[in-house]
């Protein structure tokens, strides 16, 4: 069963947030209907009763002692924002204006 | 015979014994690469002053009589998307075309504070996504066996700085065969480690339960020898393994009598080339002639384990890409609101097959599809970790093909992203396994391309693939073949 993903990719990489030209788009669902149809062939398999594999280590989780280390400095840790200003990342207005609301 | 052509071994030696200064080394591998690297782009940031400063401070250091590490001296590349603290690290990624990490990943520790040069950052398919280096955003690496072949992928530049000797030895990462693939198609030996052998701190981030870093040499030993260096507990990893590693460069005799090797039968894969079957049975025999007891294994689940893996990565990578948003790090595009800069950002930022990954992903996760997608996969996972399982109760190795063909051409995958998926339909299984898997050269196709085998053994059992691989090694004459690089003065002599 061919799974169409033409009516998929707007609200898919809406999710993903990544803008893609129309052109781009086509091409995508066309490769990704193909994709994910061979990816679909494992629901040939009876996993009735199988547990998921998110890992294979078995190991438990680590937790560490609460201690302070050092850490970066605000320069170093800020060093490759591309936009900053007074030791703050700048980013375009989150909270909508008074403007945008009426 | 010149310095570059020499083993990371026999270097080693020299260097201990003072017949050569770190610098001598690493001046003969920077002008190889001088040579070589404008032909097959193999690195994406060279680091020359770097290399010499490192050579020259190891020199001093043993001209003082110091206690130094046996690599020291001996340079080494890194795959660009391990963090070098002040080295741009691009992950071959617009994206991250500026970035300069302020930490080392806890490998390029290990190797710094083992005094080994590091001559530079080899090119990848963006974050490590491909199977031929082709997906890099600044340009291909070409195979040095026929400059019109891919190198595989996608550890190509790694594959192809060591098969030309631009580099002794080299890291790369594995996450779906990117180590064992391309060390099949340029001829040398590469080693995905068990998950959480060596630290993953500082390895920019892909599919966080797959990734792996592992090694490409020349020789088995030369792998044995950087693998004592990077293996190893790190708390910086919480997926590290706390077993105590094992002196992998002694003792790397094979013990044939007692050896159980799977020959796995490839069954319903299309696209095998016979030659590729033919070199792997060759090999089969080779051990059997030895004193190893050969038989058949299937791993039934070897095309499924494609379906799976194409969705387990995709929706890890879908979530660990999340974090480029143009804020912290990273190119940034414009826009009125938040999420009409994120999403151009990434949309600008990213290369196709990152976005088609990063698609998969996303819907293999989204509300209605995770159960039938992202969840299935996972139980998948566990029935072919089943597979494994069953088959080790009767094998100690398994040995199939690294790849199921020779080198392709450039651009004939690139249009049709699943014929590229099935390049690595050999490598597949043993990562999602979490098993350790080498590939090591196995012959020659007609038209004179290498074939590799892979090798894969039960988890923590790096010793007994590198013993293995030294096994084939000693069974060829010569034991390593370069490339004869015709395009280049004289083409240089191809024989370690």
């Amino acid at each position: 069963m061919p799974v169409d993903f033409g009516k998929e990719v707007d609200y898919v990489a809406r999710l993903a947030r990544l803008s893609l030209e129309p052109g781009e788009k086509e091409r995508m669902a066309g490769q990704l209907s193909e994709i994910l149809e061979t990816a679909r062939r494992i629901q040939e398999l009876d996993t009735t009763d199988v547990e998921p594999t998110s890992h294979v280590t078995e190991l438990p989780a680590v937790l560490r002692e609460d201690r302070i280390k050092l850490s970066l400095p605000l320069n170093r840790a800020l060093q490759n924002s591309p936009r900053r200003e007074k030791g703050f990342v700048k980013v375009p207005r989150i909270t909508a204006s008074e403007q945008a609301e009426e | 015979m010149r310095l570059y052509e020499q083993t990371a071994a026999d270097l080693s030696r020299m260097l201990q014994s003072r017949e050569v200064s770190s610098v001598e080394v690493v001046r003969s591998f920077l002008e190889r690469i001088n040579e070589v690297d404008p032909h097959l782009k193999a690195f994406i940031t060279q680091t020359p002053v770097m290399a010499l400063d490192s050579g020259g401070e190891i020199d001093a250091r043993r001209m003082r009589g110091e206690t130094i590490h046996p690599l020291a001296g001996v340079p080494v590349a890194v795959k660009d998307n391990i963090s070098t603290m002040d080295l741009r690290t691009t992950c071959a990624s617009r994206i991250l075309e500026n970035y300069i990490p302020p930490f080392d990943a806890t490998v390029i520790s290990a190797i710094k504070k083992a005094g080994m040069p590091i001559l530079g950052k080899t090119n990848l398919d963006e974050f490590a996504m491909g199977s031929s280096t082709e997906n890099s955003a600044f340009y291909p690496t070409r195979n040095p066996w026929d400059p019109e072949r891919v190198p595989g992928g996608s550890s190509g530049g790694s594959a192809v700085a060591v098969a030309t000797g631009m580099a002794p030895l080299a890291l790369g990462s594995d996450t779906g065969g990117s180590i064992r693939q391309p060390a099949s198609l340029c001829g040398v030996t590469g080693l995905r480690p068990t998950y959480g052998r060596v630290s993953r701190y500082g390895l920019v981030a892909f599919a966080s339960s797959l990734d792996q870093i592992g090694t490409v040499s020349t020789t088995a030993l030369d792998g044995a020898l950087l693998m004592s260096l990077v293996a190893g507990y790190d708390p910086l990893d919480s997926t590290s393994l706390p077993d105590q590693i094992p002196d992998y460069s002694t003792g790397l005799e094979l013990d044939l009598k007692n050896l159980r090797v799977g020959l796995i039968r490839y069954g319903r894969v299309e696209g095998f080339d016979p030659q590729v079957t033919e070199t792997v049975t060759q090999a089969a025999s080779l051990l059997e002639e030895h004193g190893a007891e050969v038989g058949e294994v299937s791993l039934p689940l070897t095309d499924y384990g494609l379906s799976a893996y194409y969705l387990i990565a995709p929706s890890e990578a879908s979530s660990n890409l999340g974090r480029y948003d143009g804020v912290r790090y990273g190119f940034c595009s414009d826009g009125d609101s938040v999420e009409a800069m994120f999403s151009r950002t990434r949309g600008e930022g990213f290369g196709p097959e990152v976005k088609r990954r990063i698609m998969i992903g996303t819907y293999a996760l989204s509300a209605g599809y995770y159960d039938a997608y992202y969840l299935k996969a996972m139980k998948v996972r566990t029935l072919i970790r089943r597979d494994y399982e069953q088959a080790f109760k009767k094998f100690d190795l398994l040995l199939g093909a690294a790849s199921p063909t020779p080198a392709f051409k450039l651009g004939e995958k690139t249009e049709d992203p699943l014929q590229m998926y099935l390049s690595d339909v050999c490598n597949i299984t043993d990562s999602l396994a979490g098993v350790p898997s080498l590939a090591v050269p196995g012959g020659f196709s007609s038209s004179g391309l290498p074939i590799g085998l892979q090798l894969t053994a039960r988890p923590l059992q790096e010793k007994l693939l590198l013993k293995a691989a030294r096994f084939f090694e000693e069974q060829r004459q010569p034991a390593f073949l370069r490339p004869r690089l015709e395009y280049l003065e004289g083409g240089g002599s191809n024989e370690i």
